[in-house]
Parts: C-alpha cells; structure tokens; sequence
C-alpha cells in the first residue's frame, strides 16, 4: 500500500468529516443557548422547576452519549416515535452538550463577585441590564474557554453516531475497511482526519484562553 | 429483561477497573516523561499525549481491534477494548498526575534528596503521597468518565450492558425499556461516586488548607 492510496483513503472520509462537523455544530448552537436557559433555571425561585431542570442535565451528563445515541434511535421507535438518524443524534448530542455546558455557564455566572452585583444595583440598573451589562461580560470571560474546549470534545464524540448509521467519518472509514480489508490505513486515516482538526482547535483554544485571562 | 442487562455489567466494570489500573500505572510513566529533564523524552511524552488524546476513543478502539488484527496481533473484543482505554487513561490520567506534580512544592523534592533518599524512595515515600492526595478527586471523575466510554466496547462485541440492550431491542421491540435500564444503572454508579468524590475533595479541602 502507497501513500497515495492512503491520501485517497483520506480524501474519501471528507464527506463525513462534513457530516460530523453539521452534527456537531448544530448540538453547540442548540444546547448552548439551552445551557443558559438550565443555568438560570438552576437558581429559579421555583424548587419545582430547579428540580426538573437539575433532572434533565444530570440525565444529560450521567448517561454516557452512546446510549442516550440508542435510547433516541432505538428507544423511540417503541412509542411509535421514529426519527431519522441524524435527527435522533441531534437530539442525543444537543441534550449532552446542554448538561455538560450548564455546569460550565452556572459556575462562570456564580463567578462574578457579589460586590459587583451590588454595585450595579446600587446605580440603579434594572435586573435585565444588570444580567446583560454586568454579569454577562464578566461570566463570558471565564465560561468561553471551556466552552470551546467543551465544543472540541463533541466533535470527537460525533465518531459516536456511526453506531446509528449516521454517515460521518467513522461509518465512512467502516464502509471503507469492508470494501478495501485496509482496516488499519483505513482507521488511521479516520485518525489523521480527526486529528486534523482536533489538534490546531485545541492550539487555538489555548490561545484565546491566555487573551482572555490578560486581564483577569 | 432487567437481569439480562445487568449481567452485562460485569465487562463494564472489569474493562473500567482494569483500564483505569493499567492506565494508573503506564500514567506515572507518562507523567515522568513529561516532566524529565530530557528534551527527547519530553518529546515523546507529549506526543503520547496529544495523538492519544486528539483520536477519538471509538477511533482507537477500532485501531486496536480491527487494525492490528490485520499485523498479525489479534484479539478478542475484551482484550482490545481493555488495551484500548488502557493507553487512553495513561494519556489522561499521566496529565492529572502532572497537574498534582506541579502543585507540590519544588523544596519537598529537594529535601527528600539532600536527606540522602533514594530515586525510588522519594517517588513513592515523597511524591506519591502528596500528590495522590491533590489529584485523587480528578481521578474518580475521569475514572467516572472512563466507566461511560466503556459503553464503546458493545461495538466492537463484548456483550456489555449496552450490547445486551440492543439484543433486546432486536429480538422484543422494547428499545426504550431495555436503553432506560441501561442509563438507570449507569446513573446509579456514576451519582454516587461523583458524590463520594466531591465528599473527599471536601475533606481533604478542609483538612489540608495551608493558612
């Protein structure tokens, strides 16, 4: 086997990396905003609404994605629910991506000293100027590295939906290493193409990550 | 259905036990390289590091298993997941040893050498202790972690308890019954250890606060 082969083995993945990447991307731009929405919720005034909140996002973190994956594919279809593979990963990935990022924003939001919340009060500021102007800049600070990281490690995740049939790198390099019997060049070019966008995102993270504490 | 799933349980706890075991200890490896004084070593440890790391774990474990099979090396599905998640808990957990290496102060080390004690003595009389207690909570979590990977072993075909689940699902239809028992017990192991962990993060909080 050349190295041209390989490449072309490489080359063949593309389309799946396309796939993991709208999957991924799609979960980040649903369940962040929903990790928000838990974050508030978490310190609601309404003990009934913090506790299905907190439901939800242990739920979300404690069962491992593969078979929340399963649960949503799999599961469903037996109360006559039965959505695509993608969609059904959407939804597995967008409520772990939730979890995982409402303890990230709750602790960034908790970060924010009380003097300053006082502060703002003080001048007068009304509730929602206070979150948008005063706790907002401050919480995003710390919460945006780890949030990048967190998008990092859900991208890795993606490689998951090949055991729902959703055609992204992973189900490609299978179907690859069962027409080519080239397992090992076939998964490590699987390797090469993950690793490809892991390794400079996670360089880039790092180097926001020492912008943003410049000033802290 | 219930009992059928829970047997399962046991390859998820021996590949978790005997992951984090191995990885426990290539990890000490790996941190020493890390932290040698040597350029090269350095090197690779960190490479070690960073290409285990930036591969997804369902990635390697197909490597492992289908991959190497074709070098002539092969295994059953248990061995190659526990190789597997081996190697990548050596690549996390020699990370959180460094971390606790850091934080230990440069005079223990120091001290421990000029009292005349030997390399060995003062890695598991000196360092181990200290830094045990430092990074003894990061490891529960990632060890939890580790627990929820294992659930990738039913791809490759050890007969877990997400395995045993699709069995279900395949032969009565109830897939949403069969994955619920599945995520309730790993619920069931992962809250309590987080509890346990962040007990003992506390205690030791409170008992080694340097005023």
């Amino acid at each position: 086997m050349d190295f041209a082969t390989w490449i072309g083995y490489v080359i063949g993945l593309l389309p799946g990396l396309e796939t993991a990447l709208q999957l991924t991307g799609i979960s980040l731009v649903l369940g962040y905003p929903l990790a928000l929405v838990f974050a508030l919720l978490l310190d609601s005034r309404f003990r009934v609404l913090r506790w299905i909140t907190l439901v939800f996002v242990e739920l979300g973190r404690g069962i491992p994605l593969l078979v929340l994956l399963y649960i949503f594919y799999q599961g469903l279809p037996q109360i006559s629910i039965v959505p695509s593979a993608f969609t059904a990963a959407i939804w597995a990935f967008t409520w772990s991506t939730a979890g995982y990022a409402t303890e990230i924003i709750r602790s960034a939001l908790q970060s924010v000293p009380s003097g300053q919340l006082e502060a703002a009060d003080a001048v007068g500021l009304s509730e929602g100027d206070r979150f948008r102007f005063v706790v907002i800049p401050q919480a995003s600070r710390i919460a945006i590295p780890p949030l990048l990281g967190l998008a990092i490690i859900m991208f890795q995740l993606s490689s998951l939906a090949y055991v729902i049939t959703v055609s992204e790198v992973m189900q490609s390099a299978y179907f690859l290493g069962t027409k080519t019997f080239n397992y090992l060049p076939v998964f490590l070019a699987a390797a090469a193409v993950y690793a490809a966008v892991t390794i400079p995102a996670s360089a880039a993270v790092a180097s926001i990550e020492r912008r943003l504490g410049r000033h802290v | 259905m219930f009992l059928f799933i829970l047997q399962g349980l046991i390859w998820t706890v021996v590949i978790t036990v005997g992951g984090f075991a191995f990885g426990a200890v290539v990890g000490v490896a790996v941190a020493g390289a890390r932290t040698s004084k040597s350029v090269l070593v350095r090197i690779v440890g960190r490479v070690w590091v960073d290409v285990i790391r930036s591969v997804p774990p369902l990635v390697w474990l197909f490597v492992v298993f289908f991959g190497l099979a074709e070098l002539g090396f092969r295994m059953t599905a248990f061995q190659a997941a526990l190789v597997t998640f081996s190697l990548i808990a050596s690549a996390y957990l020699g990370e959180i040893y460094r971390g606790g290496l850091a934080s230990l102060g440069r005079g223990q080390i120091e001290a421990a050498q000029s009292l005349g004690l030997s390399g060995a003595d003062v890695l598991t009389r000196i360092i181990s202790p200290q830094v045990l207690r430092t990074v003894s909570p990061s490891m529960v979590t990632y060890g939890i972690g580790l627990m929820k990977d294992s659930a990738l072993a039913s791809t490759i075909g050890v007969v877990e308890m997400t395995f045993r689940a699709n069995q279900v699902t395949q032969s009565t239809g109830q897939g949403l019954t069969a994955f619920a028992i599945v995520g309730a017990i790993y619920l069931g192991l992962s809250i309590p250890l987080g509890l346990w962990a962040r007990h003992v993060d506390q205690r030791i909080r409170e008992k080694y606060v340097v005023a």
